[in-house]
């Protein structure tokens, strides 16, 4: 296993004071490899975007320890500023400036001499595929620009640790798929890449390790393919009716938990309480298919599939990644959050 | 896009410092500052509307007062010239009023945030470069204002005066802009910010010498504008105008006491300084 490029120890983050005061990171532990494409993935307001504010010194937790590359973020944030590379969720662009001059501000900013800031400005639009716009007013551009420009910046200085939030949220399709490429590029070249999203298919394709937070913790890390393998079996999804109540959605709970080769018989009630289990083999599903016919249950539909990144997340939660996001959906205060953001 | 080289991607470690910190903080403020004025070239009404705004001021009272009653203003001056110097001071003291509001929506926008993520030698560049711009702007404004009272007849300074006209507005601005800077951090937002600019402007014009000799206030008026620091700046330039440009020339008849030029000079200092120390918690807090 590589050296671990980011630490996170026990880390805290406490907003606002006495009764108004918000966990939003309880203990969280992370070890990033160094060289890997690291996924944190997460529902929103699970603490994803606080702790990679954390990396970025921009907060500083409440407790815990911080160390990028070797330093300790506290006590030498320069230090961690300058090995790092930051992509925010919103995209902060002077809208009066061209997308060169915001990246030559960024290369001034970074102490860059001129000429390796002007020749390193040009591999980056040349390689990001800027050209046609890049001396266009920053207002202009597209949100796949504006992405793309905004990891031109974090790249600029060439840092060992690139640090990245909801890269592709709102992108489209081309656009996602080149920035993935990117990314990959740059884990390949030696840089340890930290995203984090709540798309399960965006991690599920590019992390070679993830870690999954829930309530400002870390509940499950590891590779995708081992956290999917150590689920086991095929994940079934089944409905006896379209609409079924839980007393009947527990009796079939019951009786699925007593048939051998089903495991992890989960209720799922926000999802009309289906239910979610593991069967060891295909032969298991039709002996399920028997029993329930025997106990006079129809079957109004029923989904087999291998374990994706949703199935750890619903084992480890009990509730899907989607689920989770429409439950916080609408308790989110957006203004606490700007000024939590805000300076 | 392209698929890239190996050494393209590939991370380097720092190096050793190759440059002294002075060298980094200098090119960090410049960048800061470069993007001001580049805001300011592509945006000019803000360069504009600061000049028009005093020169308006400038155009409509010194007619409306022009045939204000003999012995109204001192040594038998004109209105105009006696006006000159009141609108001089109050278009620095706008401009520098305004210093905050970038500061603001970089605050509001996230670009600091991304400022602060860069490892800036120093983080006093951010506000070091606010002063360079606003301090540049004021004084571009004055200057277009005390050519246009030049050419309505409203007088000159000459060389020595105008330095003496350029130190008092260095002052005053620097201790506007710290005190627009400190609002920008400690305010929520923008509206509060312009709603503070919008309330202390015209008062502060209104309750100065910038309009009216103090003789011509009624008392309450006369301590208001004894105290308020833009007299402070506009008496030593009202003095550099009459050709008066010793330090030790008294300036004005305060409710309490004589001032001359080096006591308005050492007040303006006085505030400058005191304002940046101030803010100096808040801005060590806000950009930490």
């Amino acid at each position: 296993m590589p050296e671990a490029v980011i630490e996170l120890q026990d880390v805290c983050k406490r907003y606002g004071k006495g009764d108004r005061a918000v966990e939003a990171l309880q203990g969280l532990s992370l070890a990033v490899p160094q060289g890997s494409l690291y996924g944190l993935l997460g529902p929103n307001g699970a603490g994803k975007t606080t702790t990679l504010r954390i990396l970025a010194t921009l907060l500083a937790p409440s407790s815990g320890t911080v160390r990028v590359a070797g330093l300790d973020a506290l006590a030498d944030p320069r230090g961690v500023r300058e090995r790092l590379g930051y992509v925010a969720q919103e995209v902060a662009l002077d809208k009066i400036l061209t997308g060169r001059e915001l990246l030559q501000l960024q290369g001034d900013l970074y102490h860059l001499p001129r000429a390796e800031r002007d020749r390193r400005i040009a591999e980056l639009v040349e390689l990001l595929a800027m050209g046609p716009w890049i001396d266009r007013r920053c207002g202009t551009y597209s949100g796949g620009m504006r992405r793309r420009l905004d990891l031109a910046s974090g790249l600029l200085h060439r840092p060992q640790v690139l640090v990245l939030d909801e890269p592709t949220v709102g992108l489209d399709i081309e656009s996602r798929a080149a920035i993935w490429q990117v990314l990959q590029q740059l884990r390949d070249q030696g840089t340890t890449v930290l995203l984090s999203s709540h798309y399960l298919e965006e991690v599920d394709a590019l992390a070679d390790h993830l870690a999954i937070i829930e309530g400002g913790r870390v509940i499950a890390e590891g590779q995708p393919a081992q956290l999917k393998a150590a689920l086991g079996g095929d994940r079934v999804t089944l409905r006896v009716r379209e609409f079924s109540d839980e007393p009947e959605a527990l009796r079939v709970q019951l009786l699925l938990q007593g048939c051998p080769g089903v495991r992890q018989v989960v209720v799922n009630r926000a999802q009309g309480y289906s239910l979610n289990l593991v069967v060891e083999h295909d032969g298991v599903v039709e002996q399920l298919r028997r029993q329930l016919a025997e106990a006079e249950l129809p079957v109004f539909a029923l989904a087999q599939s291998r374990p994706s990144l949703d199935d750890v997340y619903l084992q480890a939660t009990g509730r899907t990644l989607m689920d989770a996001e429409l439950a916080v959906a609408g308790s989110r205060d957006a203004k606490a959050e700007r000024k939590q953001a805000m300076r | 896009m392209t698929s890239a080289s190996p050494s393209l991607l590939s991370p380097v470690a720092p190096s050793a410092p190759p440059r002294s910190a002075l060298a980094d903080l200098g090119q960090e403020t410049l960048a800061l500052t470069r993007r001001l004025f580049l805001q300011l070239l592509r945006r000019p009404s803000t360069l504009v509307a600061g000049v028009l705004q005093p020169l308006i001021w400038l155009v409509l009272f010194g007619a409306l007062f022009a045939k204000a009653p003999e012995g109204l203003l001192p040594d038998g001056m004109s209105y105009g010239r006696f006006l000159g110097a009141g609108v001089i001071v109050f278009t620095a003291f706008s401009a520098a009023l305004n210093a905050g509001l970038p500061v603001m929506f970089d605050r509001e926008f996230g670009f600091l945030n991304r400022l602060l993520v860069a490892p800036l030698r120093s983080r006093s560049s951010i506000v070091l470069a606010s002063v360079l711009y606003i301090t540049s702007l004021s004084l571009v404004q004055s200057l277009a204002i005390m050519g246009t009272a030049a050419l309505l007849g409203y007088g000159w300074p000459g060389g020595a005066g105008l330095l003496l006209v350029l130190v008092t507005l260095l002052l005053l601005v620097f201790a506007v802009t710290g005190l627009s800077l400190g609002l920008a951090f400690a305010l929520p937002g923008h509206i509060e910010l312009i709603a503070v600019i919008f309330v202390a402007n015209l008062p502060l014009l209104f309750a100065s010498t910038a309009l009216a000799p103090i003789s011509f206030m009624p008392a309450w008026l006369g301590w208001l504008a004894a105290l308020n620091p833009l007299t402070f700046a506009i008496e030593p330039i009202r003095a550099a105008y009459a050709g008066n440009l010793s330090l030790s020339a008294l300036v004005l008849q305060a409710p309490y006491g004589e001032l001359s030029v080096a006591t308005c000079l050492g007040v303006l200092t006085a505030l400058a300084a005191g304002l940046f120390l101030l803010i100096r918690p808040l801005l060590d807090r806000k950009l930490s």
